[in-house]
C-alpha cells in the first residue's frame, strides 16, 4: 500500500511525464513548420531504401544542436525527439530520488540499474 | 509527391492508427509499422524507428492520467522495467543483425499473436493460497480504486512474470512497438494482477522500455526526423482522441473488426517478408 508521501510523489511523476510530452511535441511542431516552409514543396525525401548513415548535420548531438540553433527544421524536430526520449529517463532518475527519500534500498538499487541500462543505450555508439 | 503531401498523408494515417490503437487497447505501434511499410513503401528500419518514437509519446501521455487515478502500481512497474529494458537492449541489437525481411516475418507473427491475445478472456481468477515470498519482499501487493471502494490484490509467480517481461522487452526493441499485449499477458495471466492494474502499469512501463532501445535506434540511423515527426504527432493526437471516446463507449464490435484487420495485415507482413518484397 502507498504511504501519503508515495502517493504525492506519484502525482509529481505524472506531472513530469505530461510536461515532457507537451514540451517535446511543441518543439517537434515548431521544427515541422520550419521544415515544411523550407522544404515542403520539394520532392519527398527518400524512405524506401535504408541508408546506414544520417546526413552529416544530424549525425551527432553537437551537430544537431548547432543546426537547430540555425533553425534548420529537421534538426529542431530531432531536438524535440531527444526531449521525448529524455522524458521517461527523467522519470526513472526522479524515482531514484523518491526511493532514496523512503530509504527503500532494494528499489534504489533496482532503479539505478534501470537508469544505467538507459544511459548505456543513449551513449551507445554504432561505430564500435 | 512533395514533402508536404507525404507529411500530411503520413500524419493522417498515424492519427487513424493512434485512434484505433487507443480504442482497442492494442496500441498504435502494431498498426503504424505495417502502414508505413506496406502502404507508403517505407524501409522497415525507418518504420520501426518512427513507431518507437510514437510509442514513447503515447505511453508517457496516457501514463500521466492513469498514475493520477491510482490504478498504476509504480513498484511493480519499476521492478519489471529491469527485465523489459534489458530485453529491449537485446532486441535493438538483434534488429541490427537480422534482415528487413526477417523483421517483417517476426512482426507478422507478433501481429497474429496480438490479435489472439486481444480476444481472450480478460479476467484471470483471483489469486488464492499462500502469498508469494518475492512479492512480499518487494512489497508488490497493492490496491486499486473500484466503485465499491479500494480493492486489494496479491501478486503471484513473480519469476515467471519477470521472464515473460524479458521477452516482451526484446520484442519492443526488435520491432519498435510497445508490446503492451505481451506485458499485460505477463501481468494479468502469469502474475494474477487485476486487468485494470495490468493494463495501466503496462502503459507506464512502455515509455521506459522504448527509451532503452531509442538510443541504439538513433545511433543506427533508424529514426529519420522527417518521417518520425508526422508519425509522432499523428499517433499522439489520435490516441488522445481515442482515449476520450473510450470512456463513453464499449467498442466490442470494433475490437473484433480490428482484430480481423490485424490478422490480415500480419499475414501480409509474413508473406511479403518471405517473398523478399519488403
Amino acid at each position: 500500500m502507498d504511504t501519503p508521501y508515495e502517493a504525492n510523489f506519484e502525482q509529481l511523476l505524472a506531472k513530469l511525464l505530461r510536461a515532457g510530452v507537451l514540451l517535446s511535441a511543441g518543439v517537434v511542431c515548431l521544427g515541422a513548420i520550419l521544415y515544411l516552409i523550407n522544404a515542403g514543396g520539394a520532392d519527398a525525401r527518400e524512405h524506401k531504401v535504408f541508408k546506414k548513415e544520417q546526413p552529416a548535420d544530424l549525425r551527432t548531438v553537437e551537430a544537431v544542436v548547432t543546426s537547430a540553433l540555425r533553425l534548420d527544421g529537421l534538426a529542431v524536430i530531432e531536438v524535440g525527439l531527444f526531449l521525448l526520449v529524455a522524458t521517461p529517463v527523467a522519470r526513472v532518475a526522479f524515482s531514484v530520488y523518491g526511493f532514496l527519500r523512503e530509504r527503500d534500498w532494494v528499489y534504489v538499487a533496482m532503479t539505478l540499474f534501470v537508469l544505467a541500462v538507459l544511459l548505456y543505450s543513449l551513449f551507445f555508439d554504432a561505430a564500435h | 509527391m512533395t514533402n508536404l503531401e507525404f507529411t500530411l498523408l503520413v500524419a493522417l494515417g498515424s492519427l487513424v492508427a493512434g485512434f484505433l490503437g487507443a480504442l482497442t487497447g492494442l496500441g498504435g505501434g502494431v498498426v503504424i509499422v505495417p502502414l508505413l511499410a506496406l502502404v507508403f513503401g517505407v524501409d522497415i528500419h525507418y518504420a520501426i524507428g518512427a513507431s518507437l518514437v510514437s510509442v514513447i509519446a503515447t505511453s508517457s501521455g496516457a501514463a500521466a492520467a492513469y498514475v493520477r487515478e491510482g490504478f498504476t502500481n509504480v513498484r511493480i512497474g519499476m521492478f519489471l522495467e529491469v527485465a523489459t529494458t534489458l530485453g529491449a537492449i537485446g532486441g535493438a541489437h538483434l534488429a541490427g543483425l537480422i534482415s528487413g525481411s526477417g523483421i517483417a516475418v517476426v512482426f507478422g507473427v507478433v501481429l497474429l499473436a496480438s490479435a489472439y491475445l486481444s480476444g481472450r478472456h480478460q479476467d484471470a481468477p483471483p489469486a488464492e493460497g499462500e502469498p508469494d515470498p518475492i512479492a512480499q519482499r518487494l512489497r508488490l501487493d497493492g490496491e486499486y480504486p473500484t466503485p465499491d471502494g479500494p480493492h486489494s490484490y496479491r501478486v503471484r509467480r513473480v519469476p515467471l512474470g519477470f521472464a515473460m517481461m524479458l521477452f516482451a522487452g526484446m520484442l519492443s526493441g526488435l520491432l519498435g512497438i510497445g508490446s503492451g499485449a505481451f506485458k499485460v499477458l505477463a501481468m494479468d495471466h502469469a502474475m494474477r494482477i487485476p486487468f485494470k492494474v495490468s493494463t495501466t502499469t503496462s502503459n507506464f512501463m512502455i515509455g521506459v522500455t522504448a527509451a532503452a532501445s531509442a538510443g541504439i535506434y538513433f545511433a543506427r540511423g533508424y529514426i529519420d526526423p522527417a518521417l518520425a515527426m508526422p508519425v509522432m504527432l499523428g499517433v499522439l493526437v489520435g490516441s488522445l482522441l481515442g482515449a476520450r471516446v473510450l470512456t463513453h463507449a464499449q467498442p466490442r464490435v470494433l475490437r473484433i473488426v480490428f482484430a480481423l484487420v490485424i490478422v490480415a495485415v500480419g499475414m501480409q507482413m509474413i508473406y511479403k517478408g518471405l517473398t523478399g518484397n519488403l
